[in-house]
């Protein structure tokens, strides 16, 4: 099952590695046929590619000395985009805060998401709908947890989306009420993940957050997702 | 099955479409009886509501029996005759709680349309754009209705569908622009257009203890139906309405102020003007002519209330008159459920029969020269109702020559 993927780096983390041989190689090539400056340049060029290539991971001297799929290089400080969003929902806080705690109950109304399978120990295999049908899938693990109040989760090394958020749940109107913050953070990735981050977020990344939240309101309230026709 | 479907500015036409399917737990899908072409159809007709689809089955103001219940829905049952509230309100969010069910969070899928224009969105409507829901509508032979157990209102055996289907918009509307006038016994209060919602905003303004009614309109009928309601009546093709007013009130002027008329308003005054070059320009998206005379006429420290639709930015809008005369201004769509039960209880109890505003009864088939005939208020139209299934006056298989295409092509 997809769940023997949490250890094992992803197809796509592979395809890339495969590239950056092949870009190597050819720059190696084009570099040395020329036998001027421009081409050891060139040659030497192919450096980084070779060694992602060999290793599976670019060089330090690339990545600033970080791991590009560990949160804190890849999400520390500034870094990385961040999405904020909220939404207030007209049920008690327990209520909200134990549906979101559902993990697989997410892709009933985070459109993108095909499954979420919780692992056990905190952790979670998510799988979501890629571009061509190929799904595209990483590990999360939940970092902090506080009964109706905070769930803050961060993926895991090896995972083709790098990603933290935090959805915290406050008591407003008098416990009436209940507001949903959601913060979601993630490192736009290179390749086939990046254009499918590209896809789903597009130039505003809020609208899809916020278009999760309205379906999530609407499934809790409402009891079911407003449908104009059979299609949508 | 049939139903009458927009296929571009001013073309209408009755199609073969997909019968509707229930899609929610808490759905029901209604077989129409009765349906109506309401006045805010019109906009549509014109080309003056965007995000409309070639294709969209159109009616938002219908009534019939129920053939099938989704899981969920309950106190609705297969064989129940009911109308049904032309906004779509999910029962359970603030606003529902709150009784403003017009301003439901829940029900408009296409929310993120009607953020990006006004920065919130109110209920889904049936037929009306995608903007607001892109909800198939009502004039049709069936309907799906979406939260069916808070949205359809029973109706009684004794009562016609004529008599109750104005429940489902223009009755409710009328009443709540007459109720946000907070009439107080004695009062006067001015109505500005003389259309559907009009007459039943003169009767409403009666029923809630008004003294004296103004009816405001230039169509000779329509004037006359308002008379026959107990209404005073000006003309503005014929007299200065403001001095009319003043005249009329002892020189204070009404004590609330309806504007039954909205975004297309015509007018005599320069104001009027202005505002049809600037739309033909495409520089406007409101001619508030009506808007800007109630405001105006209105007493100090009156209400003006708005029933009818706007959906820009209004221009020379005079907020400083309604500012220096410290006026309140009410308005929105209505808030159906809040009406529908009390105002079926007036039609019981004999205080009213909303079909008086009735002229044109037809087959469905026969809805795209109305909505023109409708439109040009030509042969006194004034509120059309329309039988599915009945037999057509025109032949229905005349492919786009229908009298609608006629009527364009010789213009």
């Amino acid at each position: 099952m997809a769940m023997t993927s949490t250890s094992s780096r992803s197809t796509v983390t592979r395809t890339e590695d495969w590239m950056a041989l092949g870009t190597g190689i050819a720059l190696l090539a084009a570099g040395l046929s020329r036998r001027a400056t421009s081409g050891a340049c060139l040659a030497a060029s192919a450096a980084p590619f070779l060694y992602r290539g060999v290793s599976g991971r670019w060089p330090d001297i690339v990545s600033r000395g970080l791991r590009a799929d560990s949160t804190k290089a890849a999400l520390g400080g500034s870094r990385g985009v961040h999405v904020r969003e909220s939404i207030r929902l007209e049920k008690p806080i327990g209520e909200v805060y134990r549906f979101w705690r559902q993990l697989d109950q997410l892709p009933r109304f985070m459109f993108h998401l095909e499954r979420v399978t919780e692992t056990g120990d905190g952790k979670s295999h998510w799988v979501a709908k890629g571009p061509g049908d190929v799904p595209i899938e990483w590990d999360a693990e939940i970092v902090n947890e506080r009964e109706d109040q905070l769930l803050a989760w961060q993926s895991l090394p090896g995972s083709d989306v790098v990603s933290a958020g935090s959805v915290t749940f406050s008591d407003v109107r008098q416990g009436r009420s209940t507001q949903v913050r959601v913060h979601l953070q993630y490192s736009p990735p290179a390749g086939r993940t990046g254009a499918w981050i590209a896809t789903l977020f597009g130039r505003e990344p809020s609208q899809t957050i916020r278009e999760d939240l309205r379906r999530f309101k609407q499934l809790l309230e409402a009891g079911e997702i407003a449908r104009a026709t059979p299609g949508t | 099955m049939r139903a009458v479907c927009w296929e571009g500015k001013e073309t209408i036409r009755v199609e073969t479409v997909p019968d509707p399917a229930i899609l929610n737990p808490r759905d029901a899908i209604i077989k129409v009886t009765t349906t109506a072409i309401c006045g805010s159809d019109l906009h549509i007709y014109n080309g003056s509501i965007p995000t409309m689809h070639k294709g969209d089955v159109l009616g938002h103001e219908f009534m019939g029996e129920v053939v099938e219940v989704g899981k969920e829905t309950t106190g609705l049952a297969v064989g129940d005759r009911v109308v049904v509230p032309f906004t779509i309100s999910c029962g359970r969010c603030a606003f529902c709680a709150r009784q403003l069910w017009s301003l439901c969070d829940n029900s408009n899928p296409n929310a993120w349309m009607a953020e990006a224009l006004y920065g919130y969105s109110g209920a889904a409507l049936f037929g009306y754009s995608h903007l607001y829901g892109g909800y198939p509508g009502g004039q049709a032979e069936y309907v799906r209705v979406p939260f069916a157990d808070v949205g359809p209102l029973k109706v009684p055996e004794g009562l016609s569908d004529e008599q109750v289907l104005f429940l489902s918009d223009i009755f409710p509307t009328g009443y709540m622009a007459a109720e946000n006038c907070g009439i107080q016994p004695g009062d006067t209060v001015a109505v500005w257009g003389c259309g559907p919602v009009g007459q039943f905003a003169i009767r409403s303004a009666f029923m809630l203890g008004a003294e004296r009614v103004v009816a405001i309109e230039r169509i000779p009928d329509r004037l006359a139906r308002a008379a026959e309601s107990g209404a005073d009546t000006l003309n503005y093709m014929e007299l200065d309405v403001l001095e009319a007013l003043r005249d009329l009130t002892g020189g204070q002027g009404p004590d609330a102020c309806i504007d039954a008329v909205g975004l297309e308003a015509h007018g005599t005054t320069l104001d009027a003007w202005y505002d049809r070059a600037k739309m033909k320009m495409y520089l406007a998206t409101d001619r508030p002519h009506a808007l800007r005379q109630a405001i105006s006429a209105c007493r100090k420290g009156g209400t003006v209330s708005i029933p009818g639709v706007y959906g820009g930015w209004l221009d020379k809008f005079p907020l400083g008159t309604a500012f220096a005369k410290g006026l309140t201004l009410r308005m929105g769509q209505t808030h159906m459920q809040a009406y529908m039960p009390k105002l079926l209880e007036r039609i019981e109890r004999g205080e009213i029969d909303p079909s008086f505003i009735i002229t044109h009864r037809i087959a469905l088939e026969d809805a795209p020269g109305m909505y023109r005939t409708f439109r040009e208020k030509d042969d006194a139209c004034l509120k059309v109702v329309m039988t599915p299934g009945a037999a057509p006056m025109t032949p229905p298989d005349r492919g786009p020559q229908t009298p609608d295409d006629q009527a364009l092509s010789a213009s």
